[in-house]
């Protein structure tokens, strides 16, 4: 038998493994189109998609639902979906500053952005690998002074 | 910039890309053998849990984890089948302070306590059940 402490709050809305990994391939091209053309504009465009994804209202997500989803086999897996959130908001944070870098002149910056974003939406497409899943308890290890709570 | 250079760039990112997405999809769900002397009977008491008679899968879970499930069903299943295993599951973030005396770093992280509450395994990610049955004959053994 299994026990837990677990008292969790967030709700544990389940999604289909497949639609995020759908939307990583998408991002990773896009990126690399990025990469490839130094378009501060594509980069913006994508970072509102990922703004959005961070509210569950990707339009690669949608996309998915309507066009490709239909196509597949039933759901077979399936996942929490506030990882997932976390992970856009995370590539929200390098598209901003890979914007800001192109855009401003910046270039290097603008790259080195965009590859950081690219290997993580890489990875998690052709692994299944989430990085916000990965740093979030080292992150929480680090930055709460709570010890035992309830 | 050149556009060679920059396909270069292109080509060399998604190729360290993919060894590290090996390596670490190698790493992951190993169950690592631990020597310790530690027996952990006091944590479980803390966390208001029963250890199992013959061994125990203390996994740490949070709500940020898409293994962390696959995970329970995967312990879950074992300690139905397995006479004297106990399956525990503690949620990570309430209890950071047994996470940093054990030192995990991530969830889910699964440790194999014997029937002395003492660690022999220990897997970050998510195991192989296979793996888990093979640790607990270690454990148990």
């Amino acid at each position: 038998m299994t026990s837990t402490t677990f008292s969790r709050t967030s709700s544990d809305t389940l999604i289909d493994v497949r639609g995020p990994r759908f939307g990583a391939w998408i991002t990773t091209a896009v990126l690399a189109v990025v990469l490839l053309t130094g378009s501060g504009l594509l980069l913006l465009a994508q970072a509102v998609v990922f703004a959005l994804g961070s509210r569950g209202r990707s339009p690669y997500g949608a996309f998915f639902k309507a066009v490709v989803k239909p196509r597949l086999g039933p759901t077979t897996e399936t996942e929490p979906q506030a990882p997932t959130l976390f992970a856009q908001l995370v590539g929200l944070g390098f598209a901003v500053v890979g914007t800001l870098g192109f855009l401003t002149g910046l270039t290097t910056l603008g790259v080195v952005a965009t590859a950081a974003a690219l290997v993580a939406a890489f990875l998690n497409a052709a692994f299944g690998f989430c990085l916000g899943c990965e740093v979030y308890l080292i992150f929480k290890r680090a930055t709460s002074t709570k010890g035992a709570t309830a | 910039m050149e556009r060679y250079v920059v396909m270069t760039a292109l080509v060399v990112t998604l190729a360290v890309a993919t060894v590290l997405g090996l390596i670490w999809r190698h790493r992951q769900g190993r169950l690592r053998a631990v020597t310790s002397d530690e027996s952990l009977f006091d944590v479980l008491a803390t966390l208001g849990v029963e250890p199992g008679t013959r061994a125990t899968l203390l996994q740490f879970s949070s709500a940020f984890c898409a293994p962390c499930r696959a995970t329970k069903r995967v312990l879950g299943d074992i300690a139905a089948v397995v006479p004297g295993v106990h399956h525990v599951e503690v949620d990570a973030e309430s209890h950071l302070d047994v996470v940093r005396r054990l030192g995990i770093l991530k969830t889910p992280t699964t440790l194999v306590l014997d029937a002395r509450g003492v660690v022999t395994t220990r897997a970050a990610g998510q195991p192989d059940k296979a793996a888990v049955l093979a640790a607990l004959g270690q454990a148990v053994g």
